[in-house]
């Protein structure tokens, strides 16, 4: 077994898986081993169940040996991000809130991994109910970016990037609802895909703002973003605003669909306050495609300038309605020391929540409250309706958007203490799920401190197929993922 | 910064059932001051003729078949309520 086993794809794992050159056992316990050595100055883990883990594998060994293999996922170690629930597993949401809730039942993807006989792999730390773009909101402790263990790993999902990064899984999920998957992803150095509002299930996922959220996965390489996406998406009558769309085999279809493809540069993507490196970076990227025969064309998207407010104003509107479950009733932490049920809420939610939970509980509450409605929340909406209109418009001449990720690299720990300035890391990426499109991170260089730089392509809806052909392209022809962080 | 004098931080976070102390009564409505006043840009953008959009892709009427499927077993729902006795969740007495 080779000695860095945890940073080989997904793809190369259940080669060897199949050729019965390693067993299940043997790579999660190779898995647990790393994560036990590094996990101490990452911390990307909130628990792990190590005994668990390894029945899984086991299991998985017993089906490859009688021939009953379920696929490239059988056996292959996937972590997933603290807020997608794993019937009798913890589900904290990084919170103290959720510090003991155990989950009564399985996501939706959480079912489909198991489907696929993957091994379920640890409850991944993040921003506290995903809120944030560092993960220092997590309750318990900041993860560490493994590139440079001062600094963040980006957010809200920076468990689950780092946690891949580092080596202590093969795959993970996360969830963005902002920009949470692929700006942890640019971080630290991996793949990071947002797929079209409605493709994967959010049955399980512990909701920030429905009309927002999505799941989707982290992985090294686009194919193996590609194989977890194919398993995971799909239509499930347990989350109404699913779609019902033929999912094609994304895998298949990357060897399959070739360009050259016309890509846009929106302009507004590469103004103030962007990195130069991250731009010399792009421009890089940019230039790859043009040489390979790809028409570039700049177009414009010209509500860009709008995108963070709307943001603000919607998805913390729909948090404070989606937080108010929270009420130390039915679930979740009690306050101790109380008169009577009015009490219990006011006492149990100011005890649980912590400090950016509550900000954006207020603004949501403000921006939804009498008086207010129309002006922040309603006019919101319909510069929404204007965002995703830039995008369908500028998709009428290109098949797909390249942009930098994020406007900065991993930013120290403590760095950013200010709301509105971590806000402003999500710039780039928050444009994406107000339209519901599908985006991906994918790494595309690294800065004179050896510190990752990603760049985003976004796709028309439900055009992942293409999307990650696009990026499999630049993939296939540098060698960015093949480089690991030390610790 | 610019502060809203329409942020009423008291009367909000009632609302939202939040107790805050002094100490993040002052930071909360100092940065979210900040957020608003960059928030309040969205009244630049001319939005009289447009619809909102609620869900990139709305889906309506959504039905699942009438067929009574197996819920959740009232151990496993009730395994994470703070205090429980006979299947029931106890609560503090509402009415006299």
């Amino acid at each position: 077994m080779p000695s860095d086993i945890f940073f080989q794809p997904i793809t190369e794992l259940a080669a060897a898986l199949e050729a019965k050159k390693i067993s299940a056992v043997e790579l999660t316990g190779a898995v647990i081993a790393r994560t036990r050595a590094v996990d101490g100055r990452v911390h990307a883990f909130n628990s792990f169940d190590e005994a668990g883990a390894l029945a899984q594998a086991a299991a998985s060994d017993a089906r490859r040996t009688g021939g009953q293999a379920r696929g490239p996922l059988d056996g292959i170690p996937v972590g997933l991000k603290d807020v997608i629930a794993v019937a009798g597993q913890p589900l904290t949401a990084s919170s103290n809130m959720l510090a003991n809730f155990v989950s009564p039942y399985d996501a939706t993807v959480t079912r489909k991994l198991k489907d696929a006989g993957a091994v379920l792999w640890g409850r991944l730390n993040c921003d506290e109910f995903a809120m944030g773009s560092s993960t220092e909101n997590s309750a318990f402790r900041p993860v560490h970016n493994p590139w440079d263990t001062t600094r963040v790993p980006g957010g809200s999902s920076g468990g689950s990037a780092a946690a891949l990064a580092a080596g202590e899984a093969g795959a993970t999920l996360g969830s963005d609802t902002g920009g949470s998957i692929r700006q942890p992803a640019a971080l630290c150095g991996v793949v990071g895909l947002k797929p079209t509002y409605g493709l994967v299930s959010r049955y399980g996922l512990v909701a920030f703002a429905s009309s927002l959220d999505q799941i989707g996965p982290f992985a090294r390489t686009v194919e193996d973003a590609a194989l977890v996406l194919g398993v995971i998406a799909g239509h499930d009558e347990r989350d109404s605003t699913s779609c019902k769309i033929e999912i094609p085999k994304y895998r298949a279809e990357l060897g399959r669909r070739r360009g050259p493809w016309k890509l846009g540069i929106p302009k507004e993507y590469f103004g103030e306050g962007l990195d130069p490196e991250i731009a010399a970076a792009v421009e890089r990227a940019i230039a790859f495609y043009r040489h390979e025969g790809c028409e570039i064309k700049e177009i414009t998207l010209p509500h860009t300038q709008y995108c963070l407010d709307a943001y603000y104003v919607i998805a913390t509107a729909e948090a404070s309605s989606n937080l108010a479950r929270y009420d130390g009733i039915r679930y979740g932490h009690r306050s101790k020391d109380t008169t009577d049920a009015v009490d219990i809420y006011f006492k149990s939610r100011s005890e649980g929540f912590g400090a950016e939970v509550k900000r954006r509980i207020i603004l949501g509450t403000y921006v939804l409250s009498s008086g207010y409605y129309d002006a922040y929340y309603l006019r919101a909406q319909k510069v929404r309706t204007l965002i995703r209109q830039d995008f369908l418009n500028a998709f009428r001449e290109v098949d797909a958007l390249i942009t930098p990720t994020s406007p900065v690299p991993a930013f120290k720990i403590g760095e950013k203490s200010d709301p509105l300035a971590l806000y402003l890391c999500d710039i780039y990426t928050i444009g994406v799920n107000l339209a519901g499109l599908p985006a991906i991170s994918v790494p595309c260089g690294f800065t004179d401190r050896s510190l990752p730089i990603g760049a985003q392509l976004i796709g028309q809806p439900f055009q992942e197929a293409a999307l990650l052909a696009i990026a499999h392209a630049y993939e296939r022809a540098h060698d960015w993922g093949t480089r690991h962080p030390i610790l | 910064m610019s502060q809203p004098t329409d942020l009423n931080i008291d009367h909000v976070a009632k609302l939202a059932r939040l107790t805050l102390t002094p100490g993040e009564k002052a930071q909360f409505a100092r940065q979210l001051g900040d957020v608003l006043h960059h928030i309040e840009q969205l009244a630049k953008v001319d939005v009289s003729h447009v619809e909102p959009t609620a869900h990139a892709f709305a889906v309506y009427n959504v039905w699942s078949e009438d067929v009574p499927q197996p819920g959740l077993p009232v151990e496993l729902a009730l395994k994470n309520a703070p205090a429980q006795r006979d299947h029931m969740i106890v609560v503090p007495k509402v009415v006299e």
